[in-house]
């Protein structure tokens, strides 16, 4: 089965990371990820808040384009996971909405039956492919390694799907099958602000602060994480973390593909450990036997 | 802020009853948004929101003003525009409502109404969000803080000039705007769907349970 791949806007810019070591990883398990032509932008939060119906209508275009291929999306970003699940789970319940919709789709000679199943890459990566796959591609372990899983807000809140929703577990059993020790904590749901970044900075500072407090106080290595936003703000503001609260925090964020990429052997550049603010040194990269 | 009820209970100003309707054909367009009436203010919302120390109104009271026919005080809120949309509210509310679906409603109608600081920086960088991503069908993030910056506070874009740098060096931040190919096929569709918006169809406002005024005690 192939998957249709869905970067979003966030992977094509500041997470180009997380686009790479996606792919690479998919392509080093022999699974096909094709993008979807010609995708555009899912609207993301901002625009939902905005527009209703121009919102939905905008996402709508993706699940219809994908419709055609017959498969299931796969989208890394967590806010383009949620926005296009929310987008199919509004159109279900909402006949008017719908209508509206498919409206406007005809206009262009589109049409959506409400048939594209979204997931992310974790979902996929752990429970279509199997951890016991994953496994056996590595060719380090990760053993002496402590992780911090942070799972973000929006890949399992609200509509996700195959997590648990207070205290999600995919994650921690994937890197824990791979050797990684997965450290306490408690705060693997908590909101990093996402674009209060922007609007509301010292809100924000505040809460990455303590995700961050959270990580150094469990003595973790490195942070992993599912989410573009998460990624920036906890990764290149740490900087301004650290000088607000007189902290020297130097904590490493990655994305969970990242991670993953280099232990199944990917380079650093495949891995893309170059875009990352805070560096990946060598108590992580030496840390793999 | 305390609940300040000074109106007659049970009747309503005119322009809070035109709030009214339309908030509640907002609601209930929302799936399961009838259930805003089943709030038992256990302050669960409020409780689980890492943003509600910042809050003038926190959520639970966002519902209680509701029912106290006070729409106008939450649209001037803070409340509805600090909203981080994490969905910690709406996954623990034990009675199912969908708080922040329905604090997007509301920021919708205050944007209708106009009822708020026109400077507001979440209005501006939403503002500026959606016309950039009609204009080249992905988001242009760089354009989009700068256009933000630019509008809210010039002198922050200075601030952040060495973030961008050391951003810009590792290869992320992309100085030119993506575009989609097919971008006058999504302006069709955009305006289809903005002429969609505007049509408010009769039997949304009849068939909901939300619509009964008189069961909510003041």
């Amino acid at each position: 089965m192939s998957y249709i791949y869905y970067p979003g806007c966030s992977l094509e810019s500041s997470a180009k990371s997380y686009d790479r070591s996606t792919r690479w990883v998919f392509n080093k398990l022999g699974q096909e990820l094709v993008e979807l032509e010609d995708w555009n932008c899912c609207g993301a939060t901002m625009y939902m808040s905005i527009k209703e119906t121009i919102s939905l209508a905008l996402s709508a275009r993706n699940l219809a384009l994908a419709e055609r291929l017959k498969g299931d999306i796969v989208a890394p970003c967590s806010s383009c996971y949620t926005i296009l699940n929310k987008t199919n789970h509004v159109l279900e319940e909402n006949f008017i909405l719908r209508e509206k919709v498919n409206q406007s789709l005809k206009k262009v000679g589109l049409k959506y039956n409400l048939t594209t199943k979204v997931r992310h890459p974790l979902d996929v990566l752990v429970n279509d492919i199997g951890i016991e796959t994953i496994k056996a591609k590595t060719e380090y372990g990760l053993n002496r390694l402590r992780i911090a899983p942070y799972y973000g807000c929006q890949i399992v809140r609200p509509d996700g799907f195959f997590d648990d929703k207070e205290n999600p577990k995919t994650m921690d059993r994937l890197f824990q099958a791979l050797g990684a020790k997965i450290t306490y904590f408690p705060v693997k749901l908590r909101c990093c602000g996402g674009m209060l970044m922007t609007t509301f900075q010292d809100v924000a500072l505040k809460l990455n602060k303590e995700i961050l407090e959270c990580a150094v106080e469990n003595k973790a290595d490195c942070l992993i994480t599912t989410c573009p936003l998460c990624q920036i703000n906890l990764d290149a503001y740490q900087g301004q973390i650290n000088k607000k609260y007189g902290y020297s925090i130097k904590m490493p964020v990655l994305f969970f593909t990242q991670l993953l990429a280099y232990a199944m052997g990917a380079s650093k550049e495949e891995a893309g450990f170059d875009q990352n603010l805070v560096p990946v040194g060598e108590n992580i990269l030496g840390g793999l036997t | 802020m305390a609940l300040e009820v000074t109106k007659e209970p049970g009747i309503l100003e005119k322009k809070e009853s035109e709030l009214r309707a339309a908030f509640l054909y907002q609601v209930s367009n929302i799936p399961g948004g009838e259930k805003i009436n089943r709030c038992i203010q256990c302050g669960t919302c409020t409780g689980s929101c890492p943003v509600s120390y910042t809050m003038d109104i926190p959520p639970r009271e966002i519902i209680a003003l509701f029912r106290a026919g006070d729409i106008e005080s939450i649209l001037a809120s803070r409340t509805i525009w600090t909203c981080a949309s994490c969905y910690a509210c709406t996954v623990r509310c034990p009675m199912g409502i969908k708080v922040t679906d329905i604090l997007y409603a509301l920021k919708r109608m205050a944007m209708d109404n106009n009822l708020f600081p026109k400077r507001f920086p979440v209005f501006v960088l939403s503002k500026s969000f959606v016309s950039l991503t009609n204009l080249f069908g992905r988001s242009y993030e760089i354009g989009l803080l700068v256009a933000f910056y630019l509008r809210t506070n010039p002198l922050k874009l200075f601030k952040m000039m060495p973030l961008g740098y050391r951003l810009w060096r590792r290869g992320r931040i992309g100085i030119l705007p993506k575009r989609i190919k097919q971008r006058r096929q999504l302006s069709a569709i955009l305006r289809e769907a903005e002429i969609m918006e505007m049509i408010v169809p009769v039997i949304a406002s009849s068939s909901s349970g939300v619509h009964r005024q008189r069961s909510f005690p003041a």
